[in-house]
């Protein structure tokens, strides 16, 4: 039943293609219809698929001379991810709501996309998983070049090459371990059970790792990620940071650790104290951590205060791979979720709720707008979705952290040093950006208070307040009782540890 | 010598040559009187009728070829077959663009021309022999020089063709001087016999160097038709210059014809382990593996081909980059096409599995060359330009044809689930395949990372389809005859990309079973 969120989606991509010119609302419609339905479908595969492992949804031989295998199966993780996707998907929708300019276009790009991350997260054959990989590239082109803002085809452009950078890296990885696993399958789990030899293993595993830790957003690879948000429309940064950058953290966890675990090993010499690869990411996670928490902390754009927070989050993601043990790949796993939801919440407060009523997302302008008093539910909303995102009890992202900066305890203390310098710094960014954009009791500068009573900002519509109470629901429900997808999570972790991820 | 089976082992060509003399006699007499667009289309449907006539006959000929002395001379079923099926298909193709342009006035000529040219594009496919296959190239690139020339009021056109004309003439001759080597050194036109004669327990270690030279004036002058570096000065003056169904056609039939030649060199340059004798003559020595330069001709031959790989891949990807015209940049994204596959030729297997996978290659480039060519077409007929920036704003004047130029540039940029991206993966997985050396896992590593270069300026064409402004924004119109071929070629990448195995399916069974 799962594949269904696949063709549905491609289904209405295509649908929305073929709709005439003009009917704007037809089209809004649909496409809301159509992630509707993948989310219902996403909720009832979670529900039923509870506490169940691996369950196979499609496996026909797809291309049989090379043994490739249209095979789509779930298992804990996917289902989580799949339901992260129809929640982004449907809130991407509304928060589109207002979008005039080749709105049916525009929605058939959006469900395409969808309907690739759809795929990747249920495919359980890496040929396959590349193929849907590469399919929600093009997508993410050209919803950015055309519907986006600042500078929109220099960040189109940079994130299309990025990405196929990164697929290209894991391509060779790919024909890599198809040849030498002499097999004859493109099969995850066949492939996985292929022995492959230490030296090969040391450096495929780094290739497809970074390949697609590009697209996660990986330091110092993380420089499409704020250009790319800034540029792209509300709905597609919402997709970007919520549930693409996650393709990439999947692909690292399901195919480069997966299939290649003794890349992990040591090397058998440190040089400055690292002696793995596992070390090179974990430092390079630590990094993104600190350092996009820090830039985060001296913007002046208000989307690129949220898109750095983003290469930090991300961050918390690849540490949590990076500890190897039970309850940081949870963790690991839980950021993704909680991430998905509250950076689609984030970037659909500055992009939606105020930049479409204000048009400035300087922090400098919006100081002298008092938009606490002109815009209540937006600040109320961006209170409660920074007071999520920096991880207070009660919301998804305090137990996420939580875990993860245990995982990474239990592995190496001083890396929990590193965690929490990235914690305390978060809260500072996230308290400037709120305090300059929503608090601010500067007195408007003359030319301001002269435009201020031409025009009042346009009223709340009911698409932003039924998507905010989507994504701010689900982040509180995952928040006040975790087991509700640690539950999907755990076993599943708990089976990969056990296939060979030490 | 059997005429018999002469005639049948020529049974297609023979079809198409007839085809060619009913159009002229048809054109010049019958319609004499009649408008443009109606001799132009009974010419090209004639053409077309000529093809499908030259597919039932490649039917019925079977697949005995046809020997001559003991040795082959012409080829049947296998790859020959392949690749005369695909280049009768994409010369009906072509000839359907011819109904809807407006560039001759000599459309019986221009049919007559294009089908006697793709016959020679038949006879190499099929060819075993050294005489057979330079008389075949010679009928092939007459035929392309003309077609280049057509546009009679084109000065662009007449300067590609004398350009055309003058390398390709220069790389003929370096091609006869290498085949006059090869049967000086053995005394044999038989492909087959030369490679056995050339092994390194049959010739002179004296007589060595000269086999090089050999080796490397003939792939100088195969390499010129394919257009690999650095021999490819000629595609962008052609591709840009010659009207575009004659482009069309240079630019899918001559390469599908010139690259099943290279793999029927090849084939035979392997097959030299058809004999036992000799195979155990080179295990008694030592493996072959372990000491190629004992191979003959194979080993100068493979090792030439993985050079000008590398060369084209590099070169054309990076020069396309910077193009403002689209029919150049299709040329020397033409030039790195013709790079990944010489990667393919440069490590070929001895079962068919690697010309498998290079015929797919060949074929499926050669059919999304022609739909590119289709739509440069309708946007030069009706902008009269053939710069980027004549495409802006295409989705607005004309949906359908951005969105087959959209499926056509991603396919031809190796974007799944188009059929490039099969065509790829496939290919590369042959060549590891054959050999998971360093060497060949780095031309696939440099192949794939080149790759995502080509994806630039890709998008910059279909950037200025879809997203740029654009000041004309009347409707554009198209024909139905390029209709046909612009949905028939989009569906075909599309559907053979998503059901792979369609179209591999029906390669492997001209293929014997191992």
């Amino acid at each position: 039943m799962l594949a269904w969120t696949i063709y549905l989606s491609f289904a209405g991509a295509l649908a929305e293609a073929l709709l005439p010119k003009g009917k704007a609302a037809l089209a809004r419609w649909l496409a809301l219809a159509v992630a509707v339905a993948g989310l219902v479908l996403a909720v009832i595969a979670f529900a039923t698929g509870f506490g169940r492992g691996l369950n196979v949804i499609v496996d026909v031989p797809w291309v049989p001379s090379m043994g490739v295998q249209y095979m789509l199966a779930a298992d804990g993780i996917s289902r989580v991810l799949v339901l992260l996707t129809g929640l982004a998907a449907v809130a991407g929708v509304l928060f589109s709501w207002n979008i005039d300019h080749r709105t049916n276009e525009f929605f058939a790009f959006f469900l395409a996309l969808i309907g690739g991350v759809f795929g990747v997260f249920l495919s359980f054959d890496f040929f396959l998983l590349f193929v849907f990989y590469e399919i929600a590239i093009v997508p993410k082109y050209f919803l950015i070049a055309i519907w986006g803002s600042t500078r929109r085809e220099y960040g189109a452009m940079k994130l299309a090459i990025y990405s196929f950078v990164g697929s290209a890296m894991v391509l060779i990885g790919l024909l890599a371990a198809y040849t030498m696993s002499g097999s004859h399958s493109t099969g995850l789990i066949q492939l996985a059970h292929a022995h492959y030899p230490v030296s090969f293993q040391m450096w495929c595993f780094p290739l497809v790792f970074i390949g697609f830790a590009i697209l996660a957003g990986m330091w110092p690879f993380h420089t499409w990620a704020p250009t790319g948000h800034v540029a792209a429309p509300t709905a597609a940064s919402m997709m970007l940071a919520g549930v693409v950058m996650k393709l990439g953290a999947y692909g690292c966890l399901r195919v480069a650790m997966y299939l290649f675990p003794k890349g992990l090993d040591p090397w058998g010499f440190s040089f400055l104290g690292i002696g793995s690869w596992r070390d090179v990411f974990a430092i390079l996670a630590l990094i993104a951590i600190v350092y996009g928490a820090l830039v985060a902390l001296v913007q002046s754009d208000f989307k690129f205060v949220i898109g750095y927070s983003s290469v930090s989050h991300m961050g918390f993601v690849l540490l949590g791979l990076m500890t190897l043990n039970q309850i940081g790949m949870t963790g690991a796993v839980m950021q993704m979720f909680s991430h998905g939801i509250l950076a689609g919440l984030l970037f659909a407060i500055v992009g939606r709720i105020v930049y479409e009523r204000t048009h400035t997302r300087q922090l400098a302008d919006l100081e002298g707008m008092h938009l606490s008093k002109t815009l209540p539910f937006g600040a109320w909303a961006f209170v409660i979705a920074g007071m999520a995102a920096m991880g207070l009890p009660g919301f998804s992202g305090f137990v996420s952290e939580l875990q993860v900066v245990v995982g990474a305890w239990q592995t190496d203390p001083w890396w929990t040093i590193a965690v929490g310098v990235g914690i305390v710094i978060a809260i500072a960014y996230t308290w400037r950006a709120m305090q300059r954009a929503f608090f601010s009791d500067k007195s408007p500068s003359m030319h301001e208070l002269a435009g201020e009573h031409g025009h009042k900002l346009a009223p709340i519509t009911w698409p932003e307040v039924t998507g905010f109470t989507l994504l701010a629901g689900a982040s509180l429900v995952v928040g006040l009782y975790p087991k509700i997808l640690l539950g999907a999570i755990e076993p599943a972790i708990r089976t990969m540890i056990a296939g060979g991820i030490r | 010598m059997n005429y018999a089976d002469l005639f049948r082992a020529t049974l297609p060509e023979t079809a198409l040559e007839i085809a060619a003399l009913v159009v002229i006699v048809i054109d010049l007499t019958v319609l004499r009187k009649a408008a443009l667009r109606a001799r132009a289309a009974v010419a090209a449907l004639l053409g077309v009728a000529g093809c499908v006539a030259g597919l039932w006959m490649l039917q019925l000929q079977g697949t005995a070829g046809f020997s001559y002395g003991g040795a082959l001379v012409l080829s049947g079923g296998g790859s020959a077959a392949v690749a005369e099926a695909a280049i009768l298909v994409l010369t009906g193709l072509t000839l359907l663009l011819l109904v809807d342009s407006t560039f001759t006035r000599h459309v019986g000529e221009y049919v007559a021309v294009v089908l006697m040219a793709a016959a020679g594009g038949l006879l190499i496919s099929a060819a075993q022999d050294l005489i057979v296959i330079f008389i075949g190239l010679e009928l092939l690139s007459l035929g392309l020089y003309i077609l280049t020339a057509f546009a009679k009021t084109s000065g662009k056109s007449a300067e590609a063709a004398i350009k055309y004309y003058l390398f390709g003439g220069m790389s003929a001759a370096f091609l006869l001087f290498g085949f006059s080597y090869l049967y000086g050194l053995t005394g044999s036109t038989n492909l087959h016999d030369i490679m056995q004669a050339t092994l390194w327990t049959n010739i002179a270690q004296s007589a060595m160097p000269l086999l090089y030279v050999a080796v490397v004036m003939i792939t100088a002058g195969l390499g010129f038709k394919v257009a690999a570096a650095p021999f490819h000065l000629w595609a962008p003056d052609t591709y840009e210059g010659a009207p575009a169904p004659g482009a069309a056609f240079v630019a899918s039939v001559s390469k599908v014809a010139s690259f099943a030649l290279l793999i029927a060199i090849s084939t035979a340059a392997l097959h030299i382990f058809d004999n036992t004798a000799a195979a155990a003559q080179t295990a008694a020595h030592g493996c072959a593996a372990a000491a190629p330069q004992y191979l003959g001709f194979g080993s100068p031959w493979f090792t030439i081909l993985a050079i000008f790989a590398v060369v084209s891949m590099v070169l054309g990807n990076l020069a396309a980059l910077v193009q403002s015209s689209v029919r150049r940049l299709i040329a020397y994204s033409a030039i790195a096409h013709a790079g990944y596959i010489l990667i393919g030729l440069a490590y070929f297997s001895y079962a068919p599995r690697s010309t498998e996978a290079l015929l797919y290659y060949v074929v499926t480039y050669g059919l999304t060359t022609v739909g590119a060519f289709a739509v440069v077409d309708v946007v030069e007929a009706a902008t009269g330009s053939d710069r980027m920036d004549a495409f802006l704003g295409l989705h607005k004047r004309n949906p359908m044809l951005a969105a087959v130029l959209l499926v056509l540039f991603l396919s031809l940029a190796g974007i799944p689930p188009l059929v490039g991206f099969w065509a790829k993966f496939n290919l590369f997985a042959a060549v590891l395949e054959v050999s998971a050396g360093v060497v060949p896992f780095t031309l696939v590593a440099i192949a794939i990372a080149m790759s995502a270069v080509s994806l630039y300026y890709y998008l910059q064409v279909l950037k200025r389809a879809y997203v740029m402004p654009s000041i004309e924004e009347s409707p554009l119109r198209i024909r139905p005859a390029t209709l046909i071929v612009l949905v028939a070629v989009a569906l075909a990448v599309l559907l053979l990309g998503c059901f792979p195995a369609l179209l591999g399916g029906w390669i492997n069974g001209f293929f014997p079973a191992i």
